[in-house]
């Protein structure tokens, strides 16, 4: 029981993480049909901003701060050349955003260095919350929790209460009728990957003294919010939330449940003895595989349910 | 015309003839070339990166000092991308400029590559050979099973690295848990660490036995649950990068008070990474730290240290580089030769005395350096600090040449 509870809060923690990165991808990826690569290079970028300006003026202001640079070199990035490749087609914008990953890595190396920078928890949260079977629940847990929180309310109410959330969402549906309409659909992209750029710059403020700040951690955490957003569905923030808390849950709990296919099996009354075919891979202990989990349910999802859980349009 | 004819070519001959002869004596004269090779470029660049400016740090002193048969050593380096494909042709590269040395630390797959060709090179080439110093790749069976005579492997192989990290578990410690990443260097740590617990601490249990798959674990708060559950007093792990420092920052955010015991802690970013929560509970098992110096009262050496802090912005962790180079120059004057024949021959078996005052010996029967070891911990109050967190590293085992003499199984074919 107590390590269950104490798993669900993990869980729970690391897929409200996801989540944060997620929500601004699968806006971006919704929207334009942009698989946007560089996505995490924000992510990225918003702990190194955050590193910088806490080093100056503080934790709290670098959390208003970082995430508006992002939002802002997001916004140049679609205007001046986003907007260009665009004309050709997706798969020009995909390579773009590809090729610009790596230059912002190749950057950050050269403006931060190769080494892992000393980004800290402020002190005021670093320090237990409360204790639960013998277990610190950190206080930084707890405020990326409401974060996210905050967030995924801020992002809802923008969406549903909102003129341009409403134009935002008709967009994600049904683009050609937004410009028919008369809407401005360049300028609604601009926003859109403003808006996840400075979602994925918030990510990167929380998630990069919560985990560690170095030049691989965009590379790192790409493909897993990719699962995310395509698991969760396209066009739909409900299921990118829904499947970043099922991801975070998945893996911890994969972590803890020491079982393998060979004990389900014993319970169907199958012996695995090492004559069994396949015995090998039949007796891998769950956690040694945890980590996987999520690619192997992408590539479930696509075959039975392709729009992913909650999608709206295909992919 | 005919004449004119034969007077031309006899003129050609003797150019061409005076031309490779002064460049021969000219290669004589010159810079001892060493080709090193590790990835300068990608994910794992820092590596390269720090080792290159340690390298140069220590041939500009062995150069001051004389060099090895009256010349100097220069440092060629080549990009190999973690690649073994680019390692052979940085090989390639040496043995086309007759360089006596190729020099390649990290990845035992790339330094099985290069044993197998730095081989088939040397069959082949009998007036073109080439040693390789291995300067970090740490598979066991680089020394024994896949042993060769032109390879030289100047640091602790898993195995005793392994056993270098029992011996330095306390007496009252009696629960160990054992995380490592699933892949051949995590599995080796697992399997030996496992075989010396066994050989030299019967009494402590195994209580918790983890792969994880490398590099994809960012939340590693579940494997905390578990081994807090698992009543361990210590993790044993051969974790490196995030796979460490994630490992260890989720365990001091949960207040899992446990000793760390890693491999990897006290190379580039770790302390940075790791903080100043890993206070007196993370341990490293080490070739060098910078506060030895200070407990051992080698001034010299602490001065020499000290010399790099002040003009490079990380800490000096390459010992084991300074002793290649000191061996270097001592087998090639042995030999009074660079060709790798003849140095080869003088470095088998040479033991030397290294910068901290240790008998350090170039085992003969499978080439792998016998030196001393330490496991250190991560604390605050010592005289340098790692990467200016205030903390830093202090002794708390020594493990002399003589204690991790490991028996190998190593064949040896030697040139006739």
């Amino acid at each position: 029981m107590e390590v269950v509870l104490v798993s669900l809060l993990n869980g729970l923690v690391y897929g409200m993480l996801l989540f944060m990165l997620a929500s601004g991808l699968t806006l971006i990826f919704s929207m334009m049909g942009v698989l946007n690569f560089a996505h995490a290079s924000m992510y990225m970028l918003g702990a190194y901003f955050a590193y910088s300006v806490s080093r100056l003026i503080g934790f709290w202001p670098a959390l208003v701060i970082a995430p508006i640079l992002c939002g802002a070199l997001g916004a140049l990035i679609e205007m001046y050349a986003l907007r260009r490749v665009h004309r050709n087609g997706h798969i020009a914008e995909l390579l773009f955003t590809v090729g610009l990953a790596f230059i912002i890595e190749k950057g950050v190396q050269m403006a931060w260095g190769l080494l892992p920078v000393p980004y800290r928890v402020p002190p005021v949260l670093d320090r237990a919350l409360f204790h639960i079977y013998g277990s610190n629940f950190h206080a930084y847990r707890g405020f990326m929790l409401l974060i996210s929180v905050l967030m995924f309310v801020a992002i809802w109410l923008l969406l549903t209460r909102t003129r341009i959330g409403l134009v935002i969402q008709a967009a994600l549906t049904h683009p050609e009728m937004v410009g028919a309409l008369g809407h401005n659909v360049p300028r609604v992209f601009t926003i859109v990957f403003a808006g996840g750029s400075v979602l994925a710059g918030l990510a990167g403020v929380i998630g990069g003294n919560y985990l560690v700040t170095e030049p691989s951690m965009a590379a790192t955490m790409g493909p897993i919010v990719f699962v995310v957003v395509v698991f969760g569905g396209l066009g739909s923030l409900a299921g990118c939330f829904v499947a970043s808390l099922i991801m975070g849950l998945v893996q911890t709990f994969a972590v803890v449940l020491e079982v393998s296919f060979a004990d389900l099996l014993a319970h169907l009354g199958i012996q695995v003895t090492s004559s069994t075919p396949l015995a090998e891979v039949l007796t891998i202990p769950l956690p040694r595989v945890g980590a996987l989990l999520p690619y192997l349910m992408l590539i479930l999802v696509l075959l039975i349910k392709p729009r992913g859980l909650m999608g709206t349009r295909d992919t | 015309m005919l004449l004119y004819k034969r007077l031309i070519c006899l003129l050609l001959a003797g150019v061409l003839a005076l031309w490779t002869g002064t460049g021969s004596v000219m290669a004589q004269q010159g810079a001892i070339k060493i080709m090193y090779t590790d990835p300068l470029s990608g994910p794992f660049a820092q590596v390269g990166d720090q080792n290159l400016q340690q390298f140069k740090y220590i041939i500009d002193y062995i150069n001051g000092r004389g060099g090895a048969v009256g010349r100097k050593f220069e440092l060629v380096s080549f990009d190999n991308k973690s690649q073994p494909s680019e390692a052979l042709l940085a090989l390639k590269s040496a043995t086309d400029q007759n360089m006596p040395v190729i020099m390649h630390c990290s990845g035992s797959n790339i330094a099985a590559a290069l044993i197998e060709g730095v081989d088939k090179h040397n069959e082949r080439n009998p007036n073109n050979r080439i040693v390789y110093i291995n300067c970090g790749a740490v598979a066991t069976e680089l020394t024994n099973e896949k042993c060769s005579y032109w390879h030289f492997r100047m640091d602790a192989h898993v195995g005793m690295k392994a056993e270098t990290m029992v011996r330095a578990l306390p007496k009252d410690l009696t629960k160990v848990y054992l995380l490592n990443q699933d892949y051949l260097f995590g599995q080796s740590v697992q399997h030996d660490v496992k075989a010396f617990l066994a050989k030299l601490r019967p009494d402590v249990k195994v209580v918790g036995d983890e792969l994880i798959p490398l590099g994809k674990v960012k939340d590693f708060s579940p494997y905390v649950t578990k081994i807090k559950a698992s009543g361990a007093q210590a993790l044993l792990t051969g974790n490196w990068g995030p796979d460490m420092t994630l490992l260890i920052k989720s365990g001091m955010e949960s207040g899992l008070d446990i000793r760390y015991y890693t491999m990897y802690a006290h190379l580039g970013g770790g302390a940075t990474a790791i903080g100043p929560a890993g206070n007196g509970k993370v341990r490293s098992v080490m070739a060098f730290h910078e506060n030895i110096a200070v407990e051992t009262g080698k001034t010299d050496t602490e001065g020499w240290t000290k010399q790099f802090r002040s003009t490079h912005d990380f800490d000096f962790y390459a010992a084991g580089f300074r002793t290649i180079f000191e061996f270097l120059q001592a087998a090639m004057n042995k030999a009074g030769s660079t060709d790798p024949a003849k140095f080869a021959a003088a470095l088998e078996g040479l033991t030397i005395t290294d910068m901290l005052g240790h008998q350090v010996t170039m085992r003969k029967a499978d080439h792998q350096i016998l030196s001393e070891y330490f496991v250190g911990v991560f604390t605050k109050g010592v005289k340098y600090d790692s990467e200016k967190t205030g903390l830093g590293w202090k002794t708390e085992t020594t493990v002399l040449p003589k204690d991790v003499d490991q028996p190998n199984t190593c064949n040896m074919k030697r040139p006739s």
